[in-house]
């Protein structure tokens, strides 16, 4: 009895001997060298694996940040300003301030402005009808409304409201990621800087036709005037193919040209409305910011786009 | 009866047009004449502004090799040469010219008699097809002139006319049979020249049976022209349907019909192939159909290219009806719904369908029951629903393994889909979505 007992143990004290030594030769042999960096530095990315960083996840975008060492070109625009210092703590380098970011939507098309000249019922996603129309407006360039940016967003930021039939982003949502810029087969949103309180102003069209037709398929459409162009005092505004676009570099959130746009195609989102006489937006924006602190978050010129009304 | 073996539908036909003969069409004030009525890159206009142009001269040039050469189809002054919107809206650029009397070339023969000898050689004639701007008017238009140049190692052993008009109401081509049966024999016999094959087989469906008697005894003056009855199924007028249905041959995926000997012409390309050859006429007619099931009446008219939609709706009804609901561009199985009005026709346009709104409504989407009918009504033999789900997950890649390319768009998944599911368009998307993709991984 004690002697199968003791060959028992034996043969497998043998057998488990044998083995350990082979995989320690084997561990030894095929020994992957990581960088322990890449660990922390993957412990501190958001591991959402959006992709909105333009790599195939987060720990690719981990490996990336170790490799390079330093934070040139690499912004994980969902973590943003936080996790930018918090790997930049863990490589141990300074962190560049990069303004945060948000989704624009640059379309005016509401079902009131383009009204619709005729009735699409095919299959309802954005990337067909882009294919077999101009539009229900006749506008080529205008939202199509069947959400692919909302399917296409991870966070739920997006949404499209039924009243206007356009997309509405939650800024509070939104991370910058890009994934509605890549879905929108007519290129609409854009990823422009979030701006001082959330103040922004832009250019909500992208019809490249002339003024006329523009004018015919949507009434809220830029016609390539140029007036703003004229009154921007910071030259932030460049009109090319009949239409104009605001470089959010150089814009200073005056908000003359929304005044002076004759269609209302510029926007002005989350400032308070805009004091009656004409004369005294020279210093708008300090102005514009204490009467923000006393009346928050006033309905802006594009109230569906003020989160007040949003949530 | 002759047909095709695999799939197919057989829609309502609702050939309510036959009876109207065709009319003219008068000439409107101004034509829009597009640069790319045809498959392939846009011609180059090759007059300018405030030039007086006369009906069947050249206006614009084919400069690339998949293109096709434009005449003018009035006579009068080019107004201007900027971008037009066409009939789903999206800009094109065009010559508009203002109409002025109707002053023809001096080489077209517009005299009604019947010119039955053709003493060009085959090289010649594919040389006149191309300087007559002539395309394939069964929908695809593809340039005449290419398709009728057989590569090297290649060989043309059967010559198909295509007179099945499957699609539901559509009766230009009957028309023309009736009216013309010499002329489409004469054309169908200088393309049998051309490519140098004993036979052309004219395949007509048995739901025209007036038109294959007549054929049938016009054909018995000419040699190798050989009309075929078919059994009325739709997509029978299909290229690759029409192939199987006549030759037994089946075109193989991702191949073309000249790798299995054949080639296919519309019966509208016979007819213009005839004006073109022997009347010196380039393309610039072609036969509408103006029909509807609620319209007052029926029309078949031959008009210019390049008149309005709007034109012609106002000239044959006076006015849209108010309970129109959908507009179309050719039949109801494959037709596009006009989006733009004021667009103006091209080549390939062969009708006007009006549709009321009880007709054009589309029934609301269900879940796909796994039934199974897409599969059996699908003429290429393919999945339609695995489709709808790979599209739907954006897997293209398997899509382009399970040959998503060969689809001809034919729209009989749709059709016969319980569920309504937009079977069609979504493998459409596929399509285009698996093309992008297979640009991207060639870069």
């Amino acid at each position: 009895m004690t002697n199968m007992i003791l060959t028992a143990v034996l043969t497998l004290g043998i057998i488990g001997a044998i083995f350990a030594i082979l995989l320690y030769f084997v561990a030894q042999k095929f020994k992957v060298v990581e960088d322990p960096l890449i660990d922390e530095v993957a412990e501190v990315l958001p591991g959402a694996n959006c992709g909105g960083c333009g790599k195939s996840g987060c720990r690719a975008m981990a490996e990336a940040f170790v490799k390079q060492g330093n934070m040139d070109g690499l912004y994980c625009p969902v973590g943003g300003e936080e996790v930018a210092k918090k790997v930049a703590a863990v490589l141990g380098v300074v962190a560049e301030a990069t303004e945060p970011k948000v989704a624009v939507v640059r379309c005016n098309g509401t079902c009131s402005n383009a009204t619709a000249k005729n009735n699409y019922d095919g299959l309802k996603d954005c990337a067909f009808a882009n294919t077999v129309y101009a539009g229900e407006s006749g506008c080529m360039f205008g939202c199509l409304g069947f959400g692919n940016c909302a399917a296409a967003c991870q966070f739920g930021a997006l949404s499209i409201d039924p009243e206007t039939g356009l997309p509405v982003v939650d800024q509070d949502k939104c991370t910058a990621c890009g994934a509605c810029v890549k879905a929108c087969p007519r290129h609409i949103i854009e990823l422009r800087k979030k701006g001082l309180k959330d103040r922004r102003v832009y250019v909500a069209c992208r019809n490249q036709e002339k003024g006329g037709t523009a004018r015919k398929a949507c009434s809220a459409a830029c016609i390539g005037c140029g007036k703003c162009a004229k009154t921007c005092p910071f030259g932030a505004i460049t009109v090319e193919n009949n239409l104009a676009y605001i470089d959010f570099n150089l814009c200073k959130s005056c908000r003359k040209c929304v005044a002076e746009c004759p269609t209302g195609a510029i926007h002005a989102v989350n400032f308070p409305p805009l004091p009656p006489k004409p004369a005294t937006p020279k210093s708008d924006t300090s102005v514009a910011a204490d009467k923000a602190d006393a009346t928050p978050a006033a309905p802006a010129v594009e109230p569906q786009k003020a989160p007040a009304n949003n949530q | 009866m002759k047909t095709f073996k695999m799939g197919g539908v057989h829609p309502e036909e609702n050939k309510i047009s036959t009876q109207a003969a065709i009319e003219v069409m008068p000439l409107p004030k101004q034509v829009v004449v597009l640069m790319n009525q045809h498959l392939g890159a846009p011609a180059t206009p090759i007059v300018a502004k405030g030039d007086k142009v006369k009906v069947g001269q050249m206006i614009a040039e084919a400069q690339t090799f998949m293109c096709a050469n434009i005449h003018s189809p009035v006579s009068g002054t080019v107004s201007k040469i900027e971008p037009c919107k066409d009939f789903v809206g999206l800009p094109k650029n065009a010559i508009y010219i203002d109409v002025e009397g109707d002053e023809w070339l001096e080489s077209i023969d517009r005299t009604p008699d019947i010119k039955r000898e053709c003493t060009l050689e085959p090289k010649e004639i594919v040389a006149k097809l191309k300087e007559m701007g002539i395309v394939g008017l069964g929908g695809a238009t593809f340039p005449a002139h290419i398709k009728y140049s057989i590569p090297e190692g290649k060989k043309a052993e059967y010559l198909i006319i295509n007179a099945a008009e499957c699609e539901p109401y559509l009766t230009s081509d009957y028309r023309v049979m009736l009216e013309h049966p010499e002329e489409v024999c004469i054309g169908a016999s200088i393309l049998r020249k051309a490519l140098g094959v004993p036979n052309a087989y004219i395949g007509i469906e048995t739901n025209k049976p007036d038109a294959i008697k007549l054929m049938t005894e016009t054909a018995k003056k000419y040699d190798g022209i050989i009309i075929e009855p078919l059994k009325v199924k739709y997509p029978q007028g299909a290229e690759k349907q029409l192939i199987n249905a006549i030759t037994g041959r089946k075109v193989p995926s991702g191949k073309l019909p000249i790798d299995v000997g054949c080639v296919v012409s519309n019966l509208g390309t016979a007819f213009a192939v005839y004006e073109a050859i022997q009347k010196n006429k380039p393309l610039i007619e072609n036969i509408l159909t103006v029909t509807g099931k609620k319209l007052p009446s029926q029309h078949n008219y031959q008009c210019r290219i390049g008149i309005t939609y709007n034109d012609i709706i106002k000239h044959a009804l006076g006015e849209l009806p108010e309970t129109t609901g959908k507009v179309i561009s050719g039949g109801t199985m494959m037709g596009k719904a006009i989006s733009n009005l004021d667009a103006p026709t091209t080549k390939g346009a062969s009708s006007v369908l009006v549709m009321d709104e009880d007709e054009a409504r589309r029934n609301p989407e269900t879940n796909c029951i796994r039934c199974g009918k897409c599969m059996h009504a699908c003429p290429m033999g393919l999945e339609p629903y695995l489709f709808s789900a790979l599209v739907k997950n954006k897997r293209v890649e398997e899509a382009k393994e399970h040959n998503i390319l060969d689809c001809i768009e034919c729209g009989c998944c749709y059709f016969s889909c319980p569920a309504n599911k937009p079977l069609t368009d979504e493998i459409r998307l596929g399509k285009n979505m698996v093309r992008a993709w297979m640009a991207s991984q060639k870069k």
